[in-house]
């Protein structure tokens, strides 16, 4: 039923909660081009490095105290993952109860790749979002584990192989989200047009490549000694 | 032996006798009304969705009657007028180039080649640009042009531009339109609709319609509706030929039942044998795809002048082909009527230059317009109908001419109707092309769509108010007599059918009525063929209800048995065609006797003798049906043959 | 030629269904795959089987009536064919072909290949109209509309409901079908005071039916045999976030 109360009703139908995702698909995004393209101050030295991960924190001051921007940055974001997680929870139960029998005669499907594993590609990150925040964030997992020491903990941690593994396993996995999240999300938002389908499905390719590249680009010169 | 005996004249005696302009405004002004407060009490019951029915159904829901709808597809939308392709008749004159109500009128009746009723096509041109109002409102997107304007088109049989189109699918346009509409009242509660229902019987009670038995075509359940009217739009009859342009399911058994109880049946031999359709290509075949006759527009119609040719059209030089529509009707070429079309292709392959298997088929050729227009305008005037030919037969046609043979398509006969198309039966209205009532020997292109929504939309609901305004209806239970007689002969019929488990399918009786009408009754038809086909067609009929076999049961989905019970009124209806082309001892539109034409082959009327519209009483089971004829006045458009040369 | 079928033969909606193999040895390449089952089942019928149920009418790719799944493709491997349509010399001698019928929760079986759409019709009653009583029109040419947007309301308006979308959609979505009549009545001047309440009411009655949402992977758009394009859905979407944001 209906309610009067609009974003309930729009919270509550298929296109509602595609457009949340999209939304929060997109402010991720650009987060991670910012986070993506400050990784890349590690190749100007520890001491650049290390400050401007300081610099961090301070962000927003004098109006704002302390490191408060960047507990209001971290709320945003943490609240876009609830939502984009819940939506596309919610939007997968549906869709497996809409179609209950699979036909017996398999079809590979039409569709791309990256749009097939949009759901796994999901759960890996968010997976990985959690180790990524006890590696470098609390420290929990950070072999060297010490506060301000930003540029020490990075090295510490893609000296391992199989960190730098994990890393890479996981940026591939971005790449493919974005792939198809970003074109997705011009659709789901109504931006696309016939006229622009051509320049967004690129312009998805190439922040896929841009940011995988660009994430990678750290963990590899670390495990090739590049960085240290 | 004469297979019928003649009963007194009748005559339509609701068109009021004022000049013609003016009958429509005066029988309206006449009618009387039903005060809006009381229309909720009055319920009709509507049978089919298509443009007519769809049409009918929404208007009268709209005026606040309860509306109780029956189609036998499983949505309203998929009803058969959604084929239609070309395009949709009105007098507009947006072009500027003469067209007139007036006009529209001459050429329908012209067209119709004089066996149709003035006042009533008087009253479908007049209508004609209502038509395309409504429809606009509702969002039909007809073809514009650049200008936003709308484009219109011509079409067989007429010098204007009068055909309003979208793509080639104006039929399914028109009825998403009508559909929509009636979505509209089925969601407000004013239509009660019963999809995958079909009509088993009328109910008549004391000499009015007032309800039909019914069976649920998913669970078998037979039921009865009772109202205060009963509007049948179940369309025509073309299936008796078993290959036809119609939908596989569409049926007679509606305006069948009807008439045996009661409605008289007008010209069933008129059908409308279509030029421009896809040969056929096997015993296998189920039905016939109509090109649609806009394709004449631009498609030039030749075959090899030498009989026997065949080599492929590429290798047959320009002098070698006989463009034959062209040279025996420079006048108006390709576009002759379709009854001309036909009968002309016809008379080519039997000279031996058909082409294609069996040599049953002519060229369509578009090499012309192609070099003229280029492939991109062609493709967007016709694109999907080329698409459609490649498909079906496997061939370009940018590339090869496509082969096009004639194939029945539209059926001018049906229910006798009056000027407010009630039938013989009172409380039975009769809309679209299951009546009689607009196209006379032979419909004109682009009329059906004009003729069924002008029904639907303008002409019914007023009558039909009429109807209810001057008359008491009592309370009906379903225990009345003839409520039990009429539901007790529609279940034996079926538990007839079930019960013989013969040897021989339904579709091989089906085909082999089809054969039958085909040869003696189909494009040119003579005295010998029709009474061979009269003594065929009752051995037929007592061999199916001998030897039929219908699998399974009548509690569930049971598409054989849908298809026996159509059969079987089909194969009653195939004589009652035979007999009326067999006593109509002249050649007029769709109806060619070949024992009536002009030495170089054209039809020839006998207006002394025929100048009427039969209209046939069912005489009762194995009885000669009964003869009652309208006589034709022409007071407008005076009687002349006709000359497309 | 010889062709192997293997139908699904499901008694009624609640009897347990499989598949069932059937030979038919004198296939025709000309034939339609529907006459290929009228073969089929003019043998049956005469061996005393039940012959096979499935919904047909037109028969020339307009009704909408036919649809069924062949070999894991609604209406099968021919791009903008319906089922009808699709002939038997798509195929080879001797392929085995699976034949099914629609597969979507909001679809039941009602027996073998035929299904209930009328969930289909529900989303139009619900708003995929322009209300216009019969009669209250204004002259077709008060209104010119331009050539673009009639004919991109026309290329929608050619949907024929047959539910190949749904069937072809992994999350069985009805965001085509919904789309073609969003976008073919809201973009025309006709359709425009009823715009955002169209929209918002065919949404609801999509989302009351039971059909899955839109993961934007392009199936429905491949199965459709009208071609209504993906940036249907797109226009629907901005349609739905345009009305919920309080625009007319």
């Amino acid at each position: 039923m209906r309610s009067s109360f609009a974003p309930l009703n729009f919270w509550r139908s298929t296109i509602g909660k595609k457009a949340v995702m999209a939304v929060t698909g997109l402010l991720m995004l650009l987060f991670l081009i910012v986070h993506m393209l400050g990784n890349l101050k590690i190749f100007y030295g520890r001491t650049e490095f290390d400050h401007y991960a300081g610099w961090l924190r301070t962000i927003g001051e004098p109006v704002l105290h302390g490191a408060w921007y960047l507990w209001i940055q971290r709320f945003v974001l943490v609240l876009a993952v609830v939502l984009h997680a819940t939506s596309a929870y919610q939007l997968s139960r549906r869709d497996q109860k809409a179609r209950p029998t699979k036909y017996s005669h398999h079809q590979r499907p039409k569709a791309n790749y990256a749009t097939h594993v949009m759901r796994y590609g999901g759960i890996t990150l968010g997976l990985f979002i959690i180790y990524h925040i006890l590696d470098f964030t609390t420290l929990t997992l950070n072999r060297h584990g010490v506060e301000g020491a930003a540029y020490d903990n990075v090295v510490s941690s893609f000296s391992v192989w199989w960190v730098t593994a994990i890393y890479i396993l996981a940026m591939i996995s971005l790449g493919l989200h974005i792939q198809h999240g970003f074109w997705s999300a011009a659709q789901t938002i109504g931006a696309n047009r016939p006229s622009r389908d051509r320049l967004f499905r690129n312009v998805a390719t190439g922040l896929a490549v841009f940011l995988t590249a660009g994430f990678l680009v750290v963990p590899i010169a670390v495990l090739a000694g590049l960085v240290d | 032996m004469t297979f019928y005996t003649l009963g007194d004249d009748i005559a339509d005696t609701t068109a009021p006798d004022v000049p013609i302009e003016q009958r429509w405004d005066r029988r309206r002004f006449d009618a009387k009304l039903v005060n809006p407060a009381n229309r909720r009490r009055h319920s009709v019951i509507v049978v089919g969705t298509g443009l007519a029915g769809g049409a009918a159904g929404a208007t009268l829901a709209e005026q606040g009657y309860r509306v109780i709808q029956f189609c036998y597809q499983d949505s309203p939308r998929r009803a058969h007028s959604i084929a239609a392709q070309g395009g949709i008749n009105a007098a507009k004159n947006y072009r500027n180039d003469g067209d007139s109500v007036y006009r529209l009128f001459y050429d329908t009746v012209k067209g119709g080649d004089f066996r149709a009723r003035e006042s009533n096509v008087y009253r479908l041109a007049q209508t004609s640009t209502q038509i395309i109002d409504q429809c606009v409102a509702q969002g039909v997107p007809f073809a514009r042009e650049y200008g936003g304007l709308l484009d219109t088109r011509s079409f067989g049989g007429v010098q204007v531009a009068r055909t309003f189109y979208a793509r080639g699918q104006t039929g399914q346009q028109l009825l998403i339109g009508a559909y929509q509409a009636l979505s509209r009242q089925i969601d407000a509660g004013n239509i009660e609709m019963h999809e995958r229902t079909e009509m088993l019987d009328l109910i008549v009670i004391d000499g009015r319609a007032r309800g039909i038995v019914a069976r649920d075509l998913v669970t078998g359940q037979i039921s009865t509706y009772i109202a205060d009217a009963v509007v049948l739009a179940t369309g025509g009859y073309g299936n008796v030929f078993y290959l036809s342009t119609n939908a596989k399911n569409s049926n007679a058994s509606a305006i069948w039942r009807a008439h045996r109880r009661g409605a008289y049946f007008a010209n069933p031999c008129y059908t409308q044998i279509h030029p421009t359709c896809i040969p056929r290509s096997g015993d296998y075949q189920s039905k016939l795809t109509l090109m649609s006759e806009s394709l004449r527009n631009d498609g030039r119609i030749w075959v090899p002048k030498n009989a026997g040719d065949t080599r492929s059209p590429d290798q047959i030089p320009e002098a070698e082909r006989d463009y034959y529509l062209e040279r025996i009707y420079p006048g108006f070429g390709n576009l002759v009527p379709r009854d001309i079309a036909s009968r002309a292709a016809k008379n080519q392959c039997d000279l031996g230059r058909g082409v294609g298997p069996g040599g049953l088929g002519v060229y369509l050729d578009f090499a012309d317009a192609i070099r003229r227009l280029g492939e991109d305008q062609v493709r967007e005037k016709y694109g999907n109908l080329f698409e459609m030919y490649d498909r079906i037969t496997g061939e370009d046609p940018y590339k090869v001419p496509m082969r096009i043979y004639p194939a029945v398509h539209y059926t001018m006969g049906g229910l006798w109707v009056d000027y407010d198309l009630q039938s013989t039966i009172p409380g039975c209205f009769v809309v679209g092309e299951a009546n009689f009532s607009d196209h006379g020997a032979n419909r004109l292109g682009a009329s059906a769509l004009m003729q069924g929504l002008a029904d639907g939309y303008f002409v019914l609901p007023p009558m039909l108010g009429n109807y209810i305004a001057t008359n008491k209806f009592e309370t009906i239970d379903e225990s009345h007599p003839a409520v039990v007689d009429t539901v007790n002969e529609a279940t034996g019929r079926l538990t007839k059918l079930l019960s013989i488990n013969g040897d021989r399918t339904v579709d091989s009786f089906h085909r082999e009525l089809g054969e039958i009408m085909w040869d003696e009754c189909g494009m040119a038809r003579s005295e010998d063929g029709l009474r061979k086909a009269l003594g065929r067609l009752p051995e037929l009929r007592a061999e199916f209800w001998r030897s039929v076999k219908v699998p399974g049961s009548g509690d569930n989905v049971n598409q054989s048995l849908e298809r026996a019970n159509r059969v079987s009124d089909f194969l009653e209806l195939g004589e009652l065609m035979c007999v009326d082309a067999l006593h109509r001892e002249e050649s007029c539109g769709g109806h060619f006797r070949v024992e009536s034409q002009t030495p170089d082959g054209e039809a020839r009327r006998d207006d002394d003798r025929f100048a009427y519209a039969g209209a046939w009483e069912f005489g009762g089971t194995d009885q000669a049906p009964v003869l009652h004829r309208e006589p034709l006045e022409f007071d407008y458009v005076h009687l002349a043959q006709r000359n497309y040369a | 030629m010889k062709l192997t079928l293997r139908i699904w033969r499901q008694a009624g909606p609640a009897e347990p269904g499989r598949m069932v193999a059937y030979e038919v040895p004198d296939a025709n390449p000309d034939m339609s795959f529907l006459e290929l089952l009228d073969v089929l089942n003019e043998r049956l019928t005469l061996e005393g089987d039940d012959p096979v149920t499935f919904d047909h009418d037109c028969r020339e790719g307009i009704c909408g009536a036919c649809g069924v799944v062949i070999n894991g493709q609604a209406h099968g491997p021919r791009e903008r064919t319906t089922t009808c349509q699709l002939h038997v010399r798509s195929f080879a001698d001797g392929d085995v072909i699976d034949v099914e019928p629609w597969r979507s929760v909001a679809f039941g079986v009602v027996k073998d290949l035929m299904v209930d759409r009328s969930g289909l019709d529900r989303i139009i009653q619900a708003g995929g109209y322009i209300s216009a009583p019969t009669g209250s029109a204004p002259e077709a040419h008060s209104t010119p509309v331009p050539k673009p947007v009639a004919d991109t309301a026309f290329d929608n308006a050619t949907c024929i409901g047959c539910g190949a979308c749904i069937a072809a959609c992994p999350n069985g979505s009805a965001m085509l079908f919904t789309s073609a009549k969003v976008t073919h009545l809201n973009l025309l001047p006709q359709g425009g005071p009823e715009r955002a309440e169209r929209v918002l009411n065919l949404v609801e009655a999509m989302d009351a039916e039971g059909f899955g949402g839109c993961t934007n992977s392009g199936e429905c758009t491949v199965a459709c045999p009208k071609g209504i394009p993906l940036d249907s859905i797109a226009t629907l979407n901005r349609e739905y976030l345009r009305a919920s944001l309080g625009r007319k």
